[in-house]
């Protein structure tokens, strides 16, 4: 037996939404199997890593907390997606966001003047869009493509945060901390709910998702992007730049990462430290297509990837697991999708080995 | 009506098909016996793809049987249909544009021999056939014509049973069309029966002897073409009269409003043409019509028109009083210019986008349906409403998607939206091929309407008897060399055939001609 797909003529529109569920649900029963294997009772777990954060009001702080850098990066992958530019290093705009949002916030903090945070926040947005400029230079250029000159650079990033925070940007009462001085009070980001770490952040995050919504649907700039990414041939009939919509979409999707990563280090964390992301530029791929790569999905995409991460400290505190549990719930996620998603655009047939001369085996 | 006596070779009893909405195939019957060059007749809708793609085992009957000399059998796949002796040339190409063409026949043919055995066996069939074709180049450098060639030597070289034509000769010079022609009938005689599509009646009048006419997914009479007229054949598939092409009294010779100088241009890819010192005047309300076989500079030509390539100078093209040599293909939008590209899908429309949005495709320019950036829906949603109501799209309304329609609807969309800018120079690639006869009229009327109202109209085209048509004045692309152009009273088919010859009279002239080309 030899196993083939073969493409369905019309895969169902209603499957394209109901994949993402699918997979959640399938990654439910399979990280049930996981904790029962790992000795845990599987109800226990789940409860720990799905109910319990979203009892308390700490805990939905929490996770849109943790959901706003995640919408932030996986809107601007997503609009790229639309146009087959694939920017799979919003980790490293991300860190590039922060040192250079986090330098300002280090140099202008503590006068007290207004100007100082929107300053600090377009700083982390330039810093993003320059990281990202990078690949767009390279793409356009020498046709290099954008896959792995993104995800290079992301590490190129990580050591460049690691080199500031072990080096020049030291602080020197911080008892030889790798870490920054604390970002003076006027440069951090004023809390939306007191008592959590909610920061305002989290209002420009959501107001991402209509935004991005109109710019694809409704601009001429986003019927470029999809125009690309859907027909490049007829975009260049049409006289519409794939150079340009490059450029768009790596300095769209990069400062928007950029603005992820300032709004992580000058709202919860108040300083630079050599890890500053547990991966959200990376788990931003996933959200953007669990999201189908439309903005609304994207929300909730975020949201649930949110609710994973902060279910995955739970049970590292409450049940002794390891945090790669994080990590291999976000992959099942990933593969049941993918899974899904081939299911829905193929079927699966079981063909003979061998071919059997149609002569004699066809006959009805 | 031997074939009653002798099984036929395929045998068809009340095969029925019906897709979601639509009954493509309604208790259809029909016998080809061996040796018999069938005709396939009917409109684009017709059902004639289904039957075909059912006999080829793509898609599979609801109802009925099929009898394969005399035996009942359930083609479950193209591989089954194969084994049969059942050879197939699709009207849109399966091939793999990354793929030499050798690469791309040997695939098709799940051959064990070497690609260079191949090589040779492609060589002698071409060279047998006249049918030109270089083993060792890429698809993806092929123009259309060149595409089919492949196809159909592909399908030569399983020695088939079978075989069956989707619309062959639209992309062939009358000569080869008739070369064409010789190797069916030499097919036939050696016993090979052929299932042949076309819309072109004076053809299947010339080398069919037996005709199925379908309309709306039923058999709806059967003649002897021989015997039968082109205007009863015609009624037939159309269920009325046929319309008649109007062609308005020529305005008096207008001024020129494309004016290209001394136009080179090198290849930009290793197979392509060199354009060579091209020049010629299009003026205001006429339609210049350039002929040639595709592969001749015709896609390079037209790209640097539009401004999909660069030319070298800007006074190289103007278009009305603007060198626009070195503008792109907006910047010469803005100037008044409009192209029909060749081919539709990917190109001319996205696929998986609402014919309103392929209506913004080009149009978003003109008449309000972009406003600071932002896309004026309603308006696009009326433009192209316009545009289904005035050249009869048979589509479910504007937010149907490009590939849900057929391709000569697809085509009647596209040229309206072009017209419908307004343009002052139009440029049309191909703008009838693979379609119905009801939609080349529209077309042909649409092109002409045009030109009557003023504007200039540049025709490239393959099919001669259009070309005579509808232009005024009709020029050879032969090489990348443009022939001086020839008032259409002047000159005559036999004439411009040569012409087109002059680098395709066989294939060995033809790949010297792409040798030359390097």
């Amino acid at each position: 037996m030899r196993i083939s797909l073969q493409a369905r003529a019309r895969p169902a529109r209603a499957m394209v939404w109901l994949s993402p569920l699918l997979a959640a649900v399938l990654s439910v029963i399979g990280v049930s199997i996981l904790f029962a294997l790992l000795g845990r009772n599987p109800l226990v777990a789940l409860d720990t890593l799905f109910i319990a954060p979203l009892q308390s009001s700490e805990g939905l702080a929490e996770l849109a907390l943790k959901a706003t850098p995640l919408l932030l990066c996986a809107i601007g992958i997503a609009i790229g997606c639309r146009a087959e530019v694939w920017n799979i290093g919003a980790e490293g705009q991300f860190t590039l966001g922060a040192i250079t949002g986090g330098g300002a916030a280090l140099v202008l903090g503590g006068g007290g003047q207004w100007w100082v945070l929107p300053v600090v926040v377009l700083a982390g947005i330039a810093g993003g869009m320059a990281w990202a400029a990078i690949p767009a230079l390279l793409k356009t250029r020498f046709n290099a493509h954008e896959i792995l000159t993104t995800l290079m650079l992301s590490y190129v990033a990580i050591q460049l945060l690691g080199y500031l925070v072990h080096g020049p940007w030291k602080d020197p009462e911080g008892y030889s901390f790798p870490q920054t001085r604390q970002f003076a009070p006027d440069t951090l980001l004023p809390l939306l709910i007191e008592g959590t770490r909610l920061h305002v952040g989290v209002l420009l995050a959501l107001l991402t998702v209509p935004l991005g919504s109109i710019l694809l649907g409704r601009t001429m700039i986003g019927f470029r992007i999809r125009t690309v990414g859907a027909a490049p041939g007829a975009a260049r009939y049409a006289g519409f730049s794939r150079e340009r919509v490059v450029w768009i979409c790596l300095l769209l999707s990069g400062g928007l990462a950029g603005l992820a990563g300032i709004f992580e280090v000058a709202g919860p964390d108040g300083q630079l430290t050599p890890v500053i992301s547990p991966g959200y530029g990376f788990a931003a791929i996933i959200v953007a297509f669990l999201g189908r790569l439309n903005p609304f999905g994207i929300l909730f995409a975020s949201l649930l990837m949110a609710l994973i991460y902060l279910g995955g400290e739970g049970l590292q505190v409450s049940l002794q697991l390891p945090i790669a549990v994080t990590g291999t719930v976000q992959g099942m996620l990933l593969f049941f999708l993918l899974a899904a998603d081939v299911l829905i655009n193929y079927r699966v047939r079981l063909l003979p080995a061998r071919r059997v001369p149609a002569g004699d085996a066809r006959h009805a | 009506m031997d074939a009653r006596v002798a099984p036929a070779r395929l045998r068809l009893a009340n095969i029925s098909k019906a897709y979601a909405a639509v009954v493509a195939n309604r208790d259809i019957s029909l016998g080809i016996g061996p040796g018999e060059i069938h005709a396939l007749l009917g409109e684009n809708g017709a059902g004639k793809s289904t039957l075909v793609k059912i006999i080829y085992g793509v898609v599979h009957p609801d109802e009925g049987g099929i009898f394969w000399e005399g035996d009942a059998v359930a083609i479950a796949d193209p591989n089954a249909a194969r084994a049969l002796g059942i050879g197939m040339v699709f009207q849109h190409f399966s091939l793999f544009e990354s793929l030499t063409v050798a690469e791309n026949i040997a695939l098709g043919l799940g051959a064990q021999e070497s690609i260079a055995a191949l090589t040779l066996r492609i060589g002698e069939i071409s060279r047998r056939y006249g049918l030109a074709v270089e083993p060792t180049r890429h698809v993806h450098h092929l123009s259309v014509g060149e595409r089919q060639r492949v196809e159909i030597v592909r399908c030569l070289l399983q020695s088939p049973r079978l075989l069956i034509m989707d619309e062959p000769t639209s992309v062939l010079t009358p000569q080869e069309a008739q070369g064409l022609f010789d190797v069916l009938r030499r097919l036939a005689s050696e016993g090979c029966s052929i299932l042949y599509i076309s819309h072109k009646l004076e053809e299947i009048k010339a080398l069919c002897e037996h005709a199925t006419v379908l309309r709306g997914g039923r058999v709806v009479g059967e003649c002897d073409p021989r015997i039968a007229s082109e205007q009863q054949m015609a009624e037939m598939m159309i269920g009325g009269a046929l319309p008649v092409a109007h062609r308005p009294a020529p305005a008096a010779e207008g001024k020129p409003c494309l004016i290209v100088d001394r136009l080179s241009l090198p290849a930009d890819e290793p197979f392509g043409t060199h354009l060579r010192d091209i020049a010629f005047t299009l003026r205001a309300g006429e339609i210049l019509g350039i002929a040639g076989v595709a592969g001749n500079g015709q896609k390079e030509l037209l790209h640097v028109l539009a401004g999909e390539r660069l030319a070298p100078s800007a006074a190289a093209i103007r278009v009305i009083d603007t060198a626009a040599g070195r503008l792109g293909p907006t910047a010469r939008r803005r100037l008044g210019l409009a192209f029909i590209p060749e081919e539709r899908l990917g190109r001319g429309a996205v696929a998986e986008f609402a014919l309103a949005e392929n209506a913004l495709l080009t149009a978003w320019q003109h008449g309000g349906l972009v406003r600071g950036g932002l896309i004026r829906f309603a308006a696009v949603q009326r433009y192209a409403a316009d545009i289904i109501a005035r050249f009869r799209v048979v589509a479910a309304g504007t937010e149907a998607r490009g590939d849900s329609l057929s391709g000569g609807n697809m085509q009647k969309f596209i040229v309206g939206r072009e017209v419908g800018t307004s343009p002052r120079v139009l440029l049309a690639a191909h703008p009838t091929w693979g379609v119905d006869i009801g939609a080349a009229l529209a077309i042909r009327q649409a092109l002409m309407d045009l030109a009557a109202g003023g504007a200039g109209v540049l025709v490239v085209s393959e099919d001669l008897a259009e070309l005579f048509e509808i232009s005024d004045r009709i020029a050879v692309l032969s090489g990348g060399r443009l022939s001086p152009p020839r008032r259409t009273h002047d000159t005559t088919v036999e004439e411009v055939g040569l012409l087109m010859g002059g680098h395709t009279a066989g294939p060995a002239a033809a790949m010297a001609g792409v040798a030359h080309a390097h």
